[in-house]
């Protein structure tokens, strides 16, 4: 069975070869093609050299930019803060607390409502907050309000609340899966040793945990920066983040080199703050040592 | 295990949470009136009746129904390529090709999109189901690929060294015994791509021109008040489908880990 490792690694590339080549296609000269509108000219629908920074220095200079990406990415952080806390409980319940034989189970309940169609559960927060919703008429048919308290107008909080709910279900099984990491005998070793089991929470099994943290606020973060249905929905379409703006760019006006190069900074942004994140992980492990 | 009264009250809020507003689809699909609120007006059929009347919704779900077996059955066949490349070969270029195959889960769904629509628009070519295809391929093939990777490394490699000491081909060697071994992790990922795809919007919005599709025509659907209770009635059929799949999905996934003798870890990502 000695295959020499020039065989082998032309075996390998064979086999992959449908995929990669599939991908190099589809997806890396796409955004290649961004890559290289955005340093191009051009107005409605076309694009010409000669080549120029000038798309990116409108992006500086213009705070309208700044502030659409400075607000996509404060709702995002937001967003995946609330998502981790509020999760993070429940992975140590079912982690710590439950039966090993009935973890399966537990993580499908979880696991159900992000399986189900995105779009229906962001547009029933709609037809429950919106105007004439399910809420305010419930509380105005009970006499306990006489007006509208027409959440989803509230913009920027309903669309937090939104993707709080929506991206949820996502944050819990990174953290779930570093707590089943967690050696239990480090636990009984902290509290036989006096400490409490806070104090041991605290110091043992939070730092161990810390690599799922990360990666569930990853797991958040990324799709929420780019979520393009709920700012349209729940927001009343007022209060536009990075992708219905891209959208605007690109289709509605047409222009290709500005909204490229738009697009790029957002994915950088994107990258920057995954990498940070990525970092401080790191970092975390390397305190532990 | 410890009792943890607070934890799992807490828990048991988080689901009801989770769960709250997937809950009033069969409340209210089921209420006798056109206005969605509480207290509840009597029992109906009526909006599952309007629903299986529309004859929009049924161009949308068929579409949407091609769209998703054309997906999954593409990724999941570029993820056993990838998967079983990746797990049983050394190659140059590996990690970057992987990177690559696996980077729409950290790129935001918007940018591969626009970046998709912007080659498209500047080649002419035209917009329909098969570019949705095309497009949500790229989505669901890292999914495939997760899913189908654990499957091909709980393999054991000394039964395929012992077939092909036995005398078969690399090719009889993969069908007769990897592919039946694998088998509960491709239908996995098939279950799990269809589902992605039949749930996919910014694709289907973007890069099908307009075609009816059921992602797209809720979404347009939802803004008209008359037209909730019905799309409300679609919803809980939807929800009872994905059920179904997702179960189906995670037994296959238990069966496959049980084959291979495996420990069950938990979960699907």
């Amino acid at each position: 069975m000695a295959q020499t490792p020039g065989s082998e690694a032309r075996t390998g590339l064979k086999l992959i070869s449908p995929t990669a080549i599939y991908v190099i296609l589809l997806l890396a000269v796409p955004l290649a093609t961004v890559l290289m509108y955005s340093v191009m000219t051009g107005g409605r629908g076309n694009v010409s050299l000669p080549l120029t920074f000038e798309n990116y220095t409108e992006l500086a200079s213009k705070s309208v930019y700044g502030y659409l990406l400075l607000k996509s990415l404060m709702v995002a952080l937001i967003v995946t803060a609330i998502t981790v806390l509020l999760a993070y409980p429940v992975a140590y319940f079912v982690s710590f607390h439950v039966k090993p034989e009935r973890k399966s189970l537990w993580l499908f309940l979880i696991t159900i409502p992000f399986w189900t169609s995105y779009i229906i559960r962001v547009s029933l927060w709609f037809v429950i907050l919106g105007y004439d919703g399910v809420l305010d008429k419930t509380l105005m048919a009970l006499g306990i309000m006489d007006t509208q308290l027409n959440f989803s107008s509230y913009g920027i909080p309903a669309i937090i609340f939104v993707l709080a709910h929506a991206y949820a279900p996502f944050a819990v099984l990174p953290i779930f899966v570093s707590l089943e990491k967690v050696d239990r005998s480090l636990l009984e070793a902290g509290q036989d040793l006096g400490e409490s089991r806070w104090v041991t929470f605290l110091r043992v099994t939070l730092p161990l945990s810390m690599p799922g943290v990360i990666a569930a606020a990853l797991i958040v973060f990324i799709p929420t920066v780019g979520d393009y249905v709920t700012p349209k929905l729940v927001g009343d379409g007022k209060q536009p983040l990075i992708a219905n703006f891209i959208e605007t760019q690109l289709l509605k006006l047409q222009d290709f080199p500005q909204g490229s190069a738009f697009a790029v900074v957002s994915m950088l942004m994107v990258a920057f703050v995954s990498v940070l994140f990525v970092l401080a992980n790191k970092r975390f492990i390397g305190g532990q040592k | 295990m410890k009792k943890a009264p607070f934890l799992r009250s807490y828990t048991l809020f988080y689901l009801l949470f989770l769960y709250s507003p997937i809950i009033l689809l069969p409340i209210f699909a089921f209420n006798d009136s056109k206005v969605v609120a509480f207290p509840l007006a009597g029992f109906t059929l009526d909006w599952f009746r309007e629903m299986l009347s529309d004859q929009n919704l049924r161009i949308a779900a068929k579409n949407s129904l091609i769209i998703a077996l054309s997906v999954a059955s593409v990724s999941t066949i570029l993820g056993i390529f990838a998967a079983r490349a990746s797990v049983r070969y050394r190659f140059p270029g590996k990690a970057p090709l992987m990177g690559l195959i696996m980077l729409p889960l950290v790129l935001p769904e918007m940018i591969i999109a626009m970046a998709l629509l912007v080659v498209l628009l500047s080649l002419n070519v035209p917009l329909s189901l098969f570019t949705v295809i095309i497009g949500q391929v790229l989505i669901t093939t890292p999914f495939a690929v997760a899913i189908l990777t654990s499957a091909f490394q709980s393999l054991d490699k000394s039964l395929e060294e012992a077939s092909m000491d036995l005398g078969e081909t690399a090719w009889s060697t993969f069908r007769l015994i990897i592919l039946p071994l694998v088998m509960p992790g491709i239908m996995a990922s098939f279950l799990i791509c269809f589902t992605i795809s039949f749930d996919e919007f910014i694709i289907s919005n973007f890069l099908g021109s307009g075609q009816p599709i059921l992602s797209v025509y809720i979404f347009g659907q939802f803004r008209f008040p008359a037209k909730v209770p019905s799309m409300l009635a679609l919803g809980t059929v939807l929800v009872c489908f994905s059920i179904i799949l997702l179960g189906i999905a995670e037994y296959m996934r238990r069966r496959g880990i049980a084959k291979a003798g495996g420990k069950d870890s938990g979960g699907f990502l």
